[in-house]
């Protein structure tokens, strides 16, 4: 059996309805779970720009890549180690604001993970924290203790080391 | 001046040369009906008896002439019954652009009446789907449908209309799409790769050539003839590929594949070039991948570059469209003949002919075989008939047997393998092809998939010929019990009705064969009618289809019985 990775495939195309979904078939067709995946507005007008994250061996990433390509809104498809690229994920902790004015350790723990308190109510407050898996997972066990209301943590984002020319290959098309 | 988006639809189709549609009316979709009705002059709607037989009528028509297929439903029943001759289509590269009614854009979402989402259900089967909801949006959907459907690498396209867009009035402005940002059907030619092959081909000792159907679908069929003439190189088709050069040409080995020929399966493990052209290396070609032409070097000519080192790495690429690589090619490759490896070809398939074809052509066995029908039809049509199959044992014996002069003559499911196909397949190869000869060949239990639409053929009186092969069993399942499963015959015997009967109910002359010495002469008459005949063969009731390569076995593995 060939070695699985951690790839992310970064995805340029057109802004269509039912394109998330053609893209995930792709996946589903080969019974490959999806790990994280992201979609937002890229830095060409009207482009929009998939991140998915899949562990997969490096043959199958190839020949999955040529199929995403093969759809027609697709623009282009890549696909890249960890080591190539710079990527993050950010998360949301909402906790009970008596914990915080209470516990005096909460406020260190937010100190020491150089998280962002992005809203505080009498009730919750809200911490955000963007970073690597790692870290965003060790300040959610860290808070867990003290009872964590809410969690949540968005799909990776990333950008590569290398260039992408998705304009240079949009002229070329 | 504004027309409505039902009229807006026909005007796009009649932009299209369309003239030919194939469809099942319905609520959802009854306005575009309703328009059809002031077209009837120009363009000819074919009123199947199930929507599943208007996508593979439509499918047929595509491969006999070349051209888009266009099939219409209502939504909901309507347009899943379309799925399966999608999903054929988009695996067998066909053209073809299918219309679904939907429930007005107001009720989307709301599991209104008849409402299903075939936009999802179609979107893993298709080459592109899109669901209109504005009659302003058709002229450039459907623009970009046709476009889409036959470009590149063809395949199926869906069309999803809300009812209420169909009423609503819009301007019209039909312009041709050429070009799509996001879409590259013809990949640039790489000269390198040319190059690079052609140092490959001229090298080669052992080379050894196997097309498949990009080379019909790439028109490239004269290309290729003179490309394997100048080179000298043996030549053996896939199953899509068949017909693609006259199957008699002195090149021609025969065919690679699970039932293919001795010769190509065998020596595909012993030829030092390996030369893919316009096929993808299905599973039922290539048998077990570890021990498939290890010893090659292999040079794959191809449009889809997905195709690409999905199945089989390759040595060199050659990304394109067959109809501009080829020539590039022939122009380098140095003239050659390589007549004693050619002779090896000629000795294995010697031992098949003695082992396997002699006794299916020519049986001394008392039951009709399926074999013996599709030589005494080569004899009757000389090899210039379109034969439409079916799925099962008689699909391969006929892709095995059957002669062929011309190109866009064999028309069968290859990679989905669709149980039900030839009969509506072959309304609408005959519709595609009016001048030719087209005869389905069809088993007890495809046959029974699809037969109601004989009623379509009793009301358009298109004059196919239907050769029901009849052996009272699932015949390649109940091989495969046989061989596999110590003759478990599980749930593959099949108590058949009067055949000859059902057809006389739809006044289709009809005759039943079940001795050799009337094969022949009921072959003449059929040959001879100008109109619809239906006849069923019986068959030996267990006979096998071989050579056979069993599943997970590698292509020098062939079995010969």
């Amino acid at each position: 059996m060939e070695k699985k990775e951690n790839y992310t495939v970064s995805i340029y195309t057109e802004n269509n309805i039912g394109l998330l979904n053609r893209i995930s078939a792709i996946f589903l067709k080969r019974h490959i779970n999806i790990d994280t995946i992201n979609s937002s507005p890229s830095e060409i007008e009207q482009i929009y720009r998939f991140v998915i994250v899949v562990k997969v061996s490096e043959s199958d990433i190839k020949k999955i890549i040529t199929q995403i390509e093969k759809q027609i809104e697709v623009i282009a498809a890549f696909f890249h180690t960890d080591q190539e690229t710079i990527f993050q994920e950010s998360a949301l902790y909402k906790v009970k604001s008596k914990s915080l004015f209470e516990e005096r350790h909460i406020q260190n723990i937010i100190k020491n993970s150089h998280a962002k308190i992005v809203t505080v109510s009498p009730e919750f407050f809200v911490i955000e924290k963007t970073g690597f898996r790692e870290e965003t997972e060790k300040l959610y066990k860290d808070l867990a203790p003290y009872g964590l209301l809410q969690f949540v943590r968005s799909g990776r984002i990333s950008v590569t080391k290398e260039p992408l020319n998705i304009t240079e290959i949009l002229n070329e098309k | 001046m504004k027309i409505s988006g039902s009229e807006a639809i026909i005007k796009c189709l009649l932009e299209e040369n369309v003239d030919l549609i194939y469809g099942y009316p319905g609520g959802a979709i009854m306005p575009f009906y309703d328009s059809l009705y002031h077209f009837q002059d120009k363009i000819n709607h074919v009123l199947v008896r199930h929507e599943q037989g208007a996508t593979h009528a439509a499918q047929g028509y595509s491969r006999s002439s070349g051209k888009v297929g266009v099939v219409i439903a209502t939504s909901g029943p309507g347009a899943t019954n379309l799925v399966t001759g999608i999903a054929d289509a988009q695996i067998d590269s066909t053209p073809m652009v299918c219309i679904t009614g939907q429930v007005s854009s107001n009720l989307l979402g709301s599991d209104a009446f008849q409402e299903t989402d075939i936009i999802g259900i179609t979107t893993p089967i298709t080459k592109w789907n899109y669901q209109i909801t504005k009659a302003s949006e058709i002229a450039s959907i459907f623009s970009k449908a046709f476009y889409i459907a036959r470009s590149g690498r063809p395949g199926p396209v869906l069309i999803d209309i809300t009812k209420d867009a169909q009423f609503e009035m819009t301007d019209f402005l039909y312009k041709k799409h050429k070009k799509l940002r996001s879409y590259n059907p013809k990949p640039e030619i790489s000269d390198n790769s040319i190059s690079d092959a052609c140092t490959l081909i001229n090298k080669a000792k052992k080379p050894f050539i196997i097309f498949g159907q990009g080379v019909i679908l790439a028109n490239a069929e004269e290309e290729f003839r003179v490309l394997m003439e100048k080179t000298g190189i043996p030549s053996a088709w896939t199953i899509l590929g068949l017909s693609a050069v006259a199957t008699d040409h002195p090149l021609n080995v025969g065919m690679v594949g699970m039932h293919g020929n001795y010769g190509p399966n065998v020596l595909t493990n012993e030829c030092d070039l390996l030369i893919a052209i316009g096929m993808r290396f299905d599973d039922r070609v290539t048998g077990n991948l570890n021990h498939y032409a290890k010893q090659a070097k292999i040079i794959h000519l191809e449009i889809d570059p997905a195709e690409i080192n999905k199945n089989v790495k390759v040595d060199v690429a050659v990304l394109g469209d067959l109809k501009n690589t080829l020539p590039k090619i022939i122009e380098k490759v140095e003239e050659k003949k390589h007549e004693k490896w050619l002779q090896k070809f000629r000795d294995l398939n010697h031992i098949e002919y003695d082992k396997v074809i002699k006794d299916d052509l020519f049986p001394k066995k008392e039951k009709i075989t399926m074999g013996e029908v599709i030589h005494q039809i080569n004899i009757a049509t000389k090899g210039n008939a379109i034969i439409v199959t079916d799925v099962g044992q008689h699909q391969m014996v006929a892709c095995r047997y059957a002669k062929f002069n011309e190109s866009k003559s064999n028309i069968t499911s290859g990679g989905l393998g669709t149980m039900g196909f030839a009969l509506p397949a072959a309304i609408g190869a005959k519709m595609g092809a009016p001048k030719r000869e087209v005869i389905a060949i069809i088993g007890d239990g495809g046959f029974q998939m699809t037969i109601q639409e004989l009623g379509t053929i009793f009301q358009t009186g298109v004059p196919v010929k239907i050769v029901v092969l009849n052996n009272d069993f699932l015949g390649m399942v109940r091989q495969w019990q046989q061989l596999f499963f110590d003759k478990r015959y599980s749930s593959t015997e099949m108590v058949n009705p009067d055949f000859v009967a059902i057809a006389n109910g739809y006044q289709i002359e009809s005759e039943r064969v079940s001795k050799r010495e009337n094969l022949k002469e009921s072959i003449q008459k059929m040959i001879d009618s100008p109109n619809p005949f239906f006849m069923e063969v019986v068959v030996g009731k267990e006979d096998n289809v071989f050579p056979m390569i069993p599943t997970g076995e590698s292509v020098s593995n062939m079995r010969l019985s």
